[in-house]
């Protein structure tokens, strides 16, 4: 073992960025069999695993990696789905830069990359899925209770598919038409196909749980009718409701939330239009304002909708954007624009009501804020004009009132979202657990999903009786 | 689930629809709405929820663009794809004393189980309906029977009294103390109602229909300017008081994808053939 690794990771192949702006289809194409045993043979396999403290569910790193070294791609795939029941899905949008990769040995050698573990989960779990090896995992026998998930996104499917696995009936309940929360509205097919989704969704229907589609709960069931019926409930709605800086002119044609934008495009097929009958607008000077994951997303896919220019305005820097690099990265590749340290103050519209432009101020960074990061301060004097037809803010969103004002008696916080133990995910509300962005505000898609892993393992223990946090 | 037990036409261009949905009929209440997806490659569109019998929910639509063209030609027996509800909060249903209800087009099928609610609350029932010409005059029978009193209005008077429905507000102003208004029916006409409610110091609700997608508060489409505040109409409405909604903007913004949906129009068209049947 003593051979030094190779200081970089394996390159993987993706699409070329001017081929790329023009398609919806995914820009990673994804190690071959040979890329991945290359990559998986830069591990240094030490027995410290530091990279597992890194990651949310608490994969077995090294021991996926060892197996794909081995060439034994299903044995790999199928660690990974003792941890994980969504790793084709982890694979593609985990951060893993910040979790396990941070703490890879080999990433503190001088001069040396850490593994790329989350090429590495994706290898093995479309592997799995190419090969169609069903990894059979075993199912406890029934416990004859019932648990209901409230939303079907990453939080939902992980508690879902683990509560399963132990023995229990749950029944999740979505809102929308397809199950999968975020990852189906939110992002992007040419980051996540949704064909990938799909085929995890339908591994946790596999092991059992049923999902029930269009059902808003709260509306079209009462709270008290879950709480009668179930012996536990997870709340995971995520934090759906979008934010607007609430500037003059939010209101104009062409203005939208990243979520609408994002929704139309992703779970609703607008970029197929009109062979699907849901309409976006294809800008042709398109704005983006905010720097984390979504506002990349909302960029890179106006620029495929036909864009000629897409400008993103971050009112701080490059240095505190909360994006991915790696989105980043990509966005600067595929041509989108951004100014830094600029703030629209209002946008200007037509007679018709359509936007024609933002009015935008610089900024400078003064002291840092709460957030840690330092805060951005208008500079008088600084004001311009961005020419745009359609402007799409991403700067962030919050709690969903709709559904939590029926929760009677449950505790929220200042931001109106849910007060719940960060360990168990128990809320104020006897048999009532929640997790996910919903509690957190918005996070990533593993945080969500290490949220679901734990209150698994707590809604476990309460329904066997060992724990009891209302008594 | 989502069958359609029973489809009627209404008017040139208008369907009643009983969809057998048994959570929506256990607990829509007046004013609420639902979200329907046709099929795979559909839009979602918010309609109304205008009645319930039995197992089935009643929804009034009227063939204005492709989707509703699609949904106007949906056939007794078949069955619609997703519907999500009851969505939106209820009407608010009390006992005011004389309220005057303004139905203008489908907005009368909308009215119909608010009117229902606010007779069972005994208030006294003033009711206004309107159309182009007497055929798109909808539920007057059902609308008879509940009202104390009922004006129809229509364009032509070719029904009626000659006029809009303002000029049936206006009537019934002049004789009686009105207490609370309802109006429901195309923006424009839901615009001019509540000023001729506001004329009258009278408070007006109004059931707003803006472009809308997902109509759980999660995508911010349907954004109102309501008091000069920001509201979603898909949760905090759909009702609304009309004097207080920017309806110029709101009407701008129901424009926001005219050309996309005479687009689409145009290819349905060209694929389907002749519709002046419907």
């Amino acid at each position: 073992m003593a051979v030094k690794p190779f200081p970089k990771k394996t390159p993987m192949r993706e699409q070329e960025a001017k081929e790329r702006i023009k398609n919806f289809f995914e820009v990673p194409f994804g190690y071959s069999e040979e890329e991945a045993v290359l990559e998986a043979g830069r591990c240094l396999q030490c027995p410290a695993k530091p990279c597992v403290s890194g990651c949310p569910v608490g994969i077995d790193i090294p021991g996926f990696i060892r197996k794909i070294r081995e060439r034994n791609f299903a044995e790999a795939a199928k660690i990974l789905k003792l941890y994980n029941n969504l790793p084709a899905i982890c694979g593609r949008v985990c951060p893993q830069e910040t979790q396990c990769e941070e703490k890879c040995v080999v990433g503190r050698i001088p001069g040396s990359e850490p593994v790329a573990i989350g090429r590495l989960e994706r290898f093995a779990a479309d592997w799995e899925a190419e090969h169609s090896v069903q990894t059979q995992i075993e199912i406890a026998p029934a416990k004859h209770k019932k648990v209901a998930v409230v939303g079907s996104g990453p939080a939902g499917l992980t508690v879902a598919a683990d509560l399963a696995k132990r023995g229990y009936e749950v029944h999740i309940f979505e809102t929308l038409h397809k199950p999968g929360g975020v990852l189906v509205y939110g992002i992007p097919e040419f980051r996540l196909p949704k064909s990938i989704v799909e085929r995890e969704v339908n591994y946790v229907k596999s092991l059992s749980v049923q999902i029930f589609l269009n059902m808003p709960v709260g509306r079209a069931i009462p709270v008290k009718d879950l709480l009668r019926e179930y012996d536990a409930i997870f709340i995971g709605v995520g934090a759906g409701t979008p934010k607007f800086m609430g500037i003059e002119g939010t209101n104009l044609n062409g203005v939208y939330s990243a979520n609408e934008f994002l929704t139309r495009v992703n779970l609703m097929k607008a970029y197929l239009f009109p062979e699907y009958d849901t309409p976006v607008r294809r800008g042709k000077k398109v704005i983006v304002v905010g720097g984390g994951n979504v506002a990349m997303d909302a960029a890179r896919s106006a620029l495929r909708l036909g864009a000629e220019s897409v400008t993103v305005v971050y009112r701080r820097t490059e240095q505190e954007m909360p994006a991915r690099r790696e989105e980043y990265l990509h966005a600067v590749e595929e041509g989108i624009k951004f100014y830094w340290l600029t703030q629209p103050i209002r946008y200007v519209g037509n007679e018709k009501g359509e936007v024609v432009g933002a009015e935008c101020i610089s900024m400078r960074l003064g002291e840092p804020d709460e957030s840690g990061r330092r805060r951005p301060i208008p500079i008088e004097d600084s004001r311009f004009i961005l020419e745009a037809d359609t402007v799409i803010e991403a700067i962030g969103t919050e709690a969903n009132r709709f559904l939590l004002s029926q929760f009677d008696g449950l505790k929220l916080n200042k931001y109106g979202y849910i007060i719940a133990d960060e360990n168990t995910c128990a809320t104020s509300m006897r048999k009532v657990f929640a997790g996910g962005d919903i509690v957190t505000g918005a996070a990533t898609v593993i945080e969500a999903m290490g949220a679901g892993k734990r209150a698994a393992e707590w809604i476990d223990k309460f329904l066997s009786g060992e724990y009891d946090p209302w008594k | 689930m989502n069958l359609i037990r029973e489809k009627r036409k209404l008017a040139p261009g208008v369907y009643e629809f009983w969809i057998e949905n048994n959570h929506i009929v256990k607990y829509a209440q007046p004013g609420q709405f639902v979200v329907m997806r046709l099929h795979e490659k559909a839009e979602r569109i918010p309609i109304t929820i205008a009645g319930k019998k039995g197992d089935c929910f009643r929804a009034v639509v009227r063939a204005v663009g492709k989707s509703t063209y699609e949904l106007c030609m949906v056939k007794e027996g078949d069955s619609i794809m997703d519907i999500a509800g009851p969505l939106g909060r209820p009407s608010e249903i009390d006992f005011y004393g004389n309220v005057m209800l303004v139905g203008g087009g489908v907005g009368i099928a909308t009215l119909l189980p608010i009117a229902e609610a606010l007779k069972a609350q005994n208030n006294r029932l003033y009711v206004v309906l309107g159309g182009r010409s007497k055929e798109y005059v909808i539920m007057l029978e059902e609308f008879s029977k509940l009202a104390d009193q009922m004006i129809v209005t229509t364009d032509d008077g070719s029904f009626g009294i000659k006029g809009v429905v303002t000029d049936g507000m206006q009537m019934f102003f002049e004789r009686e103390k009105i207490d609370i208004v309802w109006a429901v029916g195309p923006t424009i006409m839901m615009k001019f109602c509540s000023m001729k409610a506001k004329e009258h110091g009278v408070k007006i609700w109004v059931s707003l229909n803006p472009i809308m997608v997902d109509g759980t508060g999660m995508c911010g489409a349907c954004r109102v300017t309501v008091d000069g505040k920001i509201k979603f109409a898909c949760v905090d409405g759909p009702e609304f008081e009309g004097e207080l909604v920017d309806w110029d903007e709101l009407l701008k913004r129901l424009a926001q994808y005219r050309d996309e949906e005479e687009r689409s129009l145009k290819l349905f068209m060209e694929r389907v053939g002749d519709l002046s049947w419907l």
